[in-house]
């Protein structure tokens, strides 16, 4: 007897097409929002993770003049040396500390050019960044000292002026010098405030301060710290070291400033979460439409069927029957629309990622509490309508309009 | 002695409650036996309607007694009443109410469903009932390809599919014109007779409780006349 009523539940879904579409689609459209804006939120959250990841975790910038915001009061602080550098880099708590010479340069080759952000620096350098190379080699120590003309190029650069080609022992020309292309750097994406960071030339720190700024000096040093050794450690030590080595006597502000790059992590951290907050509002409120959506549906395909259930009853059905075969119905109605939701909310989401370049990263916590939520509703409200129908003395049930 | 087939006794039907209180029906008491065909007539209002639904166990009284084969039915509960209806008893209404965008054959089929009859079984005696009411060769009609008397007959063969006792029939010819009408009352004559059908009948049209071997006149929720008459046809 219950397959007679599953078999009547089927038929009825069957013959009724359309309303069985409705019920589906108002599923489907549930599921489907939930799923994609959960998805492209949680992709985009996990974006800014990536970034704070690239800062590197225990990094320390060291940038000459007091830290702080605006125009600085007084005359400006004297700039770090390739010194300094190498003072802190003999620091126990430093594993390694790269003297970073930046300038804004035009760079050509062949008949291409581009503006670029040149960095005067080390092999160490690379080091701190945690940046690997795809071709070619850094510098040696004896070129970093003699200030030799060679450069590596960052992948925006490279495809800029070589296209595709190799630039490996190619030469290019910035502000009138002649550079051999030594090696190439590996993607690194965008900045965490969206800068491209592979538009970028490296150069040995010397000869960008004698051929191209034609001074010693040197913008900042990025410090990092033995993986063993705290914050909190690193920055005392740098500290006493260069307040030393620029003769702050006692009760004298710095004139320099160290920032630690977890700060600006846990900032950025910070942000995500609030993203995340937001997305999950974003996402109650869809749940909630959705349902109410479903809910509708639900109610008017019952209401329609009251006559339905009057007929039923009148034949001989008992109620119990009655209920089976609705909630047979509500149960593969929701179940199948929240397949498809599920399906077609992963593929918008998708496409939306490729869009949006930020990587796809369904949770299948988010895929079970959409469908869960809108298959519970569907069968709560395509069963307790029908149940109070189901209750009524037929003939009541066969008045109904 | 066996009990009769019918029996209401004191029934009282009453609709909403105090001031606004609307009594349809007022101590009735009525005896039908096996076999009779019953002709319920009366101005709208009088309860015709509200007795059928109480004896087809659509409704229920407000007070008295209701007996079917000697069986307190106000006593049972609603699935009881359920099977009750399912065994005993078949509906013809003025509506129809037919199942839409279901085949001729699968409404007749419908009460054979909840019987439990095995598929084929159910489908050989579903397009018996067809034919006994002429509509062979329209089993896979939908109500919407048939005309008024068609799906009334439609109705008429899921009442007899059931094989019931009694079949209840609610101003069966209210929706038709009056050559379909007589057709539909020969048809129920001739179940009456030849299958031995209890068959109840509300109507307000004098021909066609004509057909029917007794009258019953109901006036203000009360049974107001009871009279034996000769059948036409």
């Amino acid at each position: 007897m219950i397959w007679e009523t599953v078999r009547l539940a089927f038929t009825a879904i069957i013959r009724n097409k359309l309303r069985s579409f409705l019920t589906v689609l108002g599923v489907v459209i549930g599921v489907a929002a939930v799923i994609a804006m959960v998805t492209i939120g949680q992709g985009s959250s996990a974006q800014v993770e990536a970034s704070v990841e690239a800062l590197g975790t225990n990094v320390l910038i060291v940038r000459p003049g007091a830290r702080g915001f605006g125009p600085s009061s007084g005359p400006p602080a004297p700039r770090f040396t390739t010194k300094d550098a190498e003072a802190l880099a003999e620091l126990s708590t430093v594993q390694y500390a790269a003297p970073v010479v930046s300038s804004s340069q035009t760079v050509v080759a062949g008949g291409a050019n581009t503006t670029s952000q040149v960095y005067g620096t080390t092999a160490d350098y690379l080091s701190v960044q945690n940046w690997a190379l795809t071709g070619g080699r850094s510098f040696t120590e004896g070129e970093q000292k003699s200030g030799a003309a060679l450069c590596i190029l960052g992948q925006t650069v490279r495809s800029k002026l070589f296209g595709s080609a190799d630039p490996l022992g190619e030469t290019v020309r910035i502000k009138g010098l002649s550079c051999e292309v030594i090696g190439l750097l590996a993607v690194k994406g965008a900045g965490t405030f969206g800068q491209d960071q592979d538009e970028v030339v490296l150069m040995p720190a010397r000869t960008v301060q004698r051929r191209l700024e034609g001074n010693q000096d040197v913008d900042s040093i990025s410090v990092a710290l033995r993986r063993e050794v705290t914050a909190a450690r690193g920055i005392a030590q740098v500290s006493e070291v260069l307040r030393e080595r620029r003769r702050i006597g006692l009760g004298q502000t710095d004139n320099f400033s160290v920032t630690d790059m977890k700060e600006i992590s846990s900032m950025l951290s910070g942000v995500s979460s609030v993203l995340t907050s937001l997305l999950s509002a974003v996402a109650a409120v869809s749940l909630l439409v959705g349902g109410i959506g479903i809910m509708n549906i639900m109610l008017v395909s019952v209401t329609e069927r009251t006559r339905e259930i009057g007929i039923r009853l009148a034949v001989g059905a008992t109620s119990g029957q009655v209920l089976t075969q609705f909630l047979v119905e509500a149960v593969v109605l929701s179940v199948l629309g929240g397949v498809l939701g599920i399906v077609t909310g992963l593929g918008l989401a998708w496409v939306g990622t490729i869009f949006m370049a930020i990587p796809f990263a369904p949770s299948g916590a988010i895929v079970a509490l959409a469908f869960g939520f809108s298959a519970l509703v569907g069968v709560v409200f395509g069963y307790f309508p029908a149940r109070n129908a189901a209750r009524l003395d037929p003939i009541e049930a066969l008045r109904h309009q | 002695m066996t009990p009769p087939l019918i029996a209401l006794r004191g029934v009282t039907r009453s609709y909403g409650t105090g001031e606004a209180q609307v009594r349809a029906l007022d101590g009735v008491d009525l005896t039908i036996t096996k076999g009779e065909f019953v002709a319920i007539m009366g101005p709208s209002g009088s309860g015709k309607s509200t007795t059928m639904n109480i004896i087809g166990c659509l409704d229920r009284p407000s007070s008295g007694e209701y007996l079917f084969q000697g069986t307190p039915v106000q006593g049972l509960s609603n699935d009881q009443r359920a099977l009750l209806r399912r065994h005993a008893l078949g509906f013809v209404f003025q509506g129809f109410n037919l199942l839409a965008r279901t085949s001729a054959l699968e409404n007749v089929e419908l009460p054979l469903i909840y019987k439990g009859l095995p598929r084929e079984a159910r489908e050989a005696r579903a397009r018996l009932a067809l034919e006994k009411v002429g509509l062979q060769g329209r089993e896979d009609h939908d109500p919407s390809q048939l005309s008024g008397g068609q799906q009334q007959r439609v109705a008429i063969a899921r009442a007899l599919a059931g094989d019931p006792t009694v079949i209840l029939a609610d101003e069966p010819t209210g929706n038709l014109d009056s050559h379909r009408s007589h057709e539909i009352m020969t048809l129920l004559q001739k179940l009456n007779r030849d299958e031995g059908i209890t068959i109840v009948m509300v109507t307000h049209e004098d021909d066609i409780a004509a057909y029917a071997g007794r009258l019953l006149i109901f006036t203000d929720g009360k049974l107001t006349r009871d009279e034996t008459i000769t059948p036409r046809g």
